[in-house]
């Protein structure tokens, strides 16, 4: 095979059809595009599921009973709660604060609201358990253990509120990929249409090559190589638009959230999105261009 | 060289067969024409040799190839051992007169080399020296077929089939072009034309065989258009 004739064929193809051409490019890049930031969506949830879940803890708030009187855990039935929580399998570490404890760190946590910590009073603040768990996902388990348990008041899992949070994100997730979806259709059509008129237009160079026995190949690749010459370069602006949009919008953003949302570094972008954007936009041309060159196009 | 046996074709839209029972052979080196009004089955006949359609009853034979059985992938082999000439010539416009000509074999795969070496001379042979720049739409309808022919022969096939060659061609310039048929007959390229064109089949007096509604009436060795005349 002469890869300098397939070569310049696929050039002329897509010169000669260059709005369309265009359209399949864009169209492919906004699509790939979405795909890849709905990647980064992944990436950037992975990232805060790690940071956030090594601090997350359940909290087994005690009875008023306990928090004025047992202030070591050490009488019944504070004891055999902690006891119970450290011969649980799937408890880490136990650490109790009593009252007073409880009410120091609300002062360190409300610094900077001093009417509210004028307001405060040890009193109010129960003492509790602050159990770490192997792996914080289990929580669940703990909580259906001891709620209602007696010296209990009621059993709190950050991991419910984080949950909530990681839903919101994961919603931004799903609908980036739907989008992706509609436009990665949208491209797979455009890639379609492009190739039929591409065919069509040079239906007599086709017709000329069938007669002197072309193969199947000859004839066909400078069509698919069409496709996913526009694939590779729509994949290659999607990447360049993820980069800006990085650069001039996220990197304001999500700074502002204080560091709560975790920054999208270059190299997430670069990889593993940029090397499954490239393949992604490869199969998608190569196999759509196939297909269409094997229903439209006779050989 | 050809031989088609008890050969029949209908197409799915018709009712009436184009081809039915047709058993011809063309030895090597031979020129035949195939006459008959339109829808006789002359384009049907060409077509099949060219596995451009499968026969629906009997056998097609075109040098060692077993038309109608082969698989498709060994199609294009089959392609390259037949050259083609038509009535409308189809040369690539935005292509010169030697790159018409070098396309039949870069799409085959030849060498470089190879193409460089005989594409001047296949232009040659058929009159077109020094027009190898022109494009086509610079040439005259006589030149626009000589390169077409450049075209069919510069791979040497060993059948060339010609479907009406001269239909878009005034009786002088159509003269020319059977002169030049007939110069690559004399290489040994068997050739088979199908023509409506009596005073061409008259004066060259060669095999004849006419066909009507998809049969063959008549395979005369030396015949004329129409019998009596």
């Amino acid at each position: 095979m002469r890869a300098s004739f397939v070569f310049s064929e696929v050039i002329t193809g897509l010169r000669r059809n260059v709005t369309m051409t265009i359209a399949m490019i864009l169209t492919t890049a906004i699509s790939l595009g979405m795909l890849g930031g709905g990647l980064l969506f992944v990436r950037t949830i992975d990232k805060m599921k790690v940071s956030y879940l090594d601090d997350v803890e359940v909290t087994v708030y005690l009875t008023e009973d306990i928090s004025a009187n047992d202030q070591n855990c050490t009488g019944e039935p504070c004891a055999s709660i902690r006891q119970s929580l450290e011969n649980n399998q799937a408890v880490e570490s136990v650490v109790y604060e009593d009252r007073a404890e409880a009410y120091e760190r609300f002062k360190r946590i409300f610094e900077g609201q001093p009417e509210l910590v004028e307001l405060a009073r040890p009193e109010a603040l129960p003492a509790s358990l602050h159990v770490k768990l192997f792996d914080p996902a289990r929580s669940e388990v703990l909580l259906q253990e001891y709620t209602g348990q007696p010296g209990v008041a009621n059993v709190d899992d950050q991991n419910k509120f984080l949950d909530r949070f990681f839903n919101l994100l994961n919603a931004g997730r799903n609908g980036t990929f739907i989008v992706a979806l509609i436009a990665a259709l949208a491209a797979v059509l455009l890639i379609a249409n492009t190739i039929q008129v591409s065919a069509y237009t040079r239906r007599t160079e086709v017709g000329i090559m069938r007669l002197v026995g072309a193969t199947r190949w000859y004839t066909q690749l400078p069509f698919l190589l069409e496709a996913v010459v526009a694939g590779v370069l729509g994949a290659i602006i999607g990447l360049g638009g993820l980069v800006a949009l990085k650069y001039v919008v996220l990197d304001r953003i999500l700074a502002a959230t204080g560091g709560a949302i975790p920054k999208i570094e270059l190299i997430d972008v670069l990889f593993p999105v940029a090397p499954i954007l490239l393949g992604v936009s490869i199969i998608i041309s190569a196999v759509t261009g196939y297909v269409t060159l094997r229903l439209y196009v006779r050989h | 060289m050809i031989r088609l046996d008890s050969v029949s074709k209908v197409y799915k839209t018709s009712t009436r067969p184009a081809l039915e029972g047709v058993s011809v052979d063309v030895d090597k080196g031979e020129f035949v024409f195939l006459i008959g009004p339109s829808g006789s089955g002359k384009s049907t006949f060409l077509r099949l040799l060219l596995r451009e359609e499968a026969p629906s009853k009997g056998r097609v034979m075109v040098s060692n190839f077993d038309v109608a059985k082969m698989p498709r992938r060994k199609v294009p082999r089959l392609r390259q051992t037949i050259g083609c000439v038509f009535q409308d010539f189809r040369l690539l416009a935005n292509k010169t007169v030697a790159e018409n000509v070098a396309f039949a074999l870069e799409v085959i795969g030849k060498p470089k080399h190879t193409i460089t070496k005989v594409v001047p001379e296949v232009l040659e042979l058929v009159g077109l020296e020094g027009k190898a720049d022109r494009m086509p739409n610079e040439l005259s309808g006589g030149e626009q077929q000589r390169v077409a022919i450049a075209r069919a022969f510069v791979n040497r096939p060993l059948v060339l089939l010609a479907d009406e060659p001269t239909g878009n061609l005034d009786p002088d310039t159509s003269q020319d072009i059977m002169l030049l048929l007939e110069r690559i007959n004399r290489t040994g390229t068997t050739v088979l034309m199908a023509t409506h064109d009596h005073s061409i089949v008259d004066s060259m007096r060669r095999r004849v065989v006419e066909l009507h509604l998809g049969k063959v009436i008549r395979d005369d060795k030396r015949g004329v258009y129409g019998v009596g005349r």
